[in-house]
């Protein structure tokens, strides 16, 4: 009964008939409208959002032996502009799950007062049943998925990461159109280019990563991302999922080295 | 029965010629049947604690609860009909939930407090509803405010109290009660709980009762927990302990 505050619950068909059923009739039932600023037409038709505002950039996560580990810097950018320079974008929704946001922080900080709402609702059942990363990520999906129908997305790409009730880690990928999939390491933005490389490198074949290889992974990726990312800062925080429970740390600071900038020529 | 209200008591919309709304004294006679239940505020935390008297041996032992939780940070518990109880339960954690969406905070206790009690209240003024046969007690805790507890009555008032019963043996509560400091720590208030709805449940009317408990405090981290395996055991252990007490006493007399 509390998903009547989801404000993203609305009906997907519109003035027809839903599948399976007859059309409704003037004076027949009511038919449930979008709200108005997705029906009333301005000067110039309707509108809708087609691009990211204040944007967070690459999330990272890894899997491991025994747990998730994810990674984003602190920063959230308009356009160019470093504006917001000291942003948490890897949340801890309970104790079981990881998320880190990437793409349009405001849509990201909307879809984190639902989440947060249905964890409370969660609690109020009280029967001791946590919500668990693959439903969560499921959820995602759905909600994802629903926005990109209505053609009115919201403009996000995030990590879920965390561990199941059977203490197996987790970690998935769910973006803007709702397209989901799990690995042992997944990122979004320019991590995606410049650190699933390097991690899959990395990966022996016949084992999972240690917490140990896992964490200097993390450190190494986070660097190679703020050199060569222009929309990256040297701050970082990570989280880390295990059985045990989880937490963000940081923030942490990337090594920086600048001493061959000086020898760097052509440009 | 015909001497009493005659013809002003079919209605929650009109007065009795003394000025009293009978649907709303009917509503309290429903409370004053339930089973007891006591909230008290000590230093660090707010217990709720609950006589559930068991009327049929083949419930589980978990069903019918009376207590709730409708926030992180906040617990309900009801005297008087459990299916009134529920809904209004839903309610507040609309409420709580719409607060959040909002503000992006838990809502003050004393602001649910007066937007349930405007609910129930509206219960009152119209011919075509019946009042809430309930009496409502919310408790929280957090770092700013501290313990807090509040009381809601089928008129739709409320007050804040150190300590409140409602339910069968309010009175005897009552009396539990005002013998007990105002600062407990937590584990003295979680015995007293328990002590006091052992001691005031009456063995002769009802013979089976489960001692039911939430509690919300600084060593709960603010989260408000119904039953918690440990301190519920102490409660009922010391409930038992001073209900030993009081039959050997019996026995010297």
């Amino acid at each position: 009964m509390l998903n009547n505050y989801n404000g993203m619950a609305q009906p997907l068909w519109q003035n027809g008939p839903a599948p399976g059923e007859f059309y409704n009739f003037t004076g027949g039932q009511t038919v449930q409208k979008l709200p108005r600023e997705l029906t009333t037409a301005g000067p110039y038709g309707t509108k809708r959002s087609t691009a990211a505002i204040t944007t967070g950039s690459s999330v990272l996560g890894i899997r491991y032996d025994g747990g998730v580990m994810l990674a984003a810097d602190t920063l959230v950018s308009y356009g160019s502009l470093a504006r917001y320079q000291n942003i948490d974008r890897v949340f801890k929704i309970n104790k079981n799950i990881l998320l880190g946001g990437s793409g349009d922080f405001a849509d990201i900080q909307s879809i984190m007062r639902n989440i947060d709402q249905k964890m409370i609702e969660d609690q109020c059942y009280d029967d001791n049943i946590e919500m668990k990363p693959k439903s969560l990520a499921s959820w995602m999906t759905r909600v994802l998925y629903n926005r990109r129908s209505r053609m009115n997305p919201l403009y996000i790409d995030v990590v879920v990461g965390g561990v199941e009730q059977n203490g197996t880690p987790y970690l998935a990928n769910v973006d803007l159109r709702g397209r989901a999939y799990e690995d042992f390491v997944v990122a979004t933005g320019f991590a995606r280019h410049l650190a699933v490389p390097l991690v899959r490198e990395n990966k022996p074949k016949d084992k999972e990563f240690t917490a140990e290889e896992a964490s200097q992974l993390i450190r190494k990726c986070m660097e190679v991302l703020y050199y060569r990312d222009t929309r990256n800062s040297s701050t970082y925080t990570v989280g880390v999922c295990t059985p045990n429970g989880c937490g963000v740390e940081g923030p942490y600071q990337v090594n920086e080295n600048w001493t061959f900038a000086a020898t760097i020529k052509g440009y | 029965m015909s001497t009493i209200g005659t013809g002003y008591d079919l209605s929650a919309s009109q007065f009795s010629p003394d000025g009293r709304v009978f649907q709303i004294d009917y509503a309290s006679k429903a409370v004053e049947k339930s089973g007891t239940v006591v909230g008290i505020r000590g230093k660090d935390a707010v217990v709720l604690a609950v006589e559930k008297v068991i009327t049929s041996k083949l419930y589980e032992p978990d069903a019918g609860g009376r207590i709730f939780t409708i926030e992180k940070n906040i617990g309900m518990a009801v005297a008087g009909l459990a299916a009134d109880g529920n809904y209004v339960a839903d309610i507040a954690r609309q409420e709580a939930a719409n607060f959040r969406q909002q503000f992006q905070h838990g809502i003050p206790l004393k602001h649910l407090c007066e937007r349930v009690s405007a609910y129930v209240h509206a219960y009152t003024l119209y011919s075509a509803v019946r009042p809430f046969g309930l009496s409502i007690i919310f408790a929280s805790w957090d770092e700013v405010e501290g313990p807090q507890l509040y009381k809601i009555e089928p008129s739709g008032s409320f007050f804040g109290y150190y300590a409140c019963a409602s339910g069968k043996a309010k009175p005897q509560a009552k009396t539990e009660m005002e013998k007990l400091k105002t600062d407990m720590k937590t584990e003295d208030l979680v015995k007293s709980a328990g002590e006091i709805i052992y001691k005031v449940h009456d063995e002769l009317k009802d013979k089976d009762f489960r001692f039911e408990m939430g509690i919300v405090g600084k060593c709960t981290d603010g989260v408000h927990l119904i039953n918690p395996t440990e301190l519920t055991e102490k409660a009922r252990s010391a409930g038992e302990a001073a209900n030993k007490e009081d039959d050997s006493d019996n026995e010297t007399h």
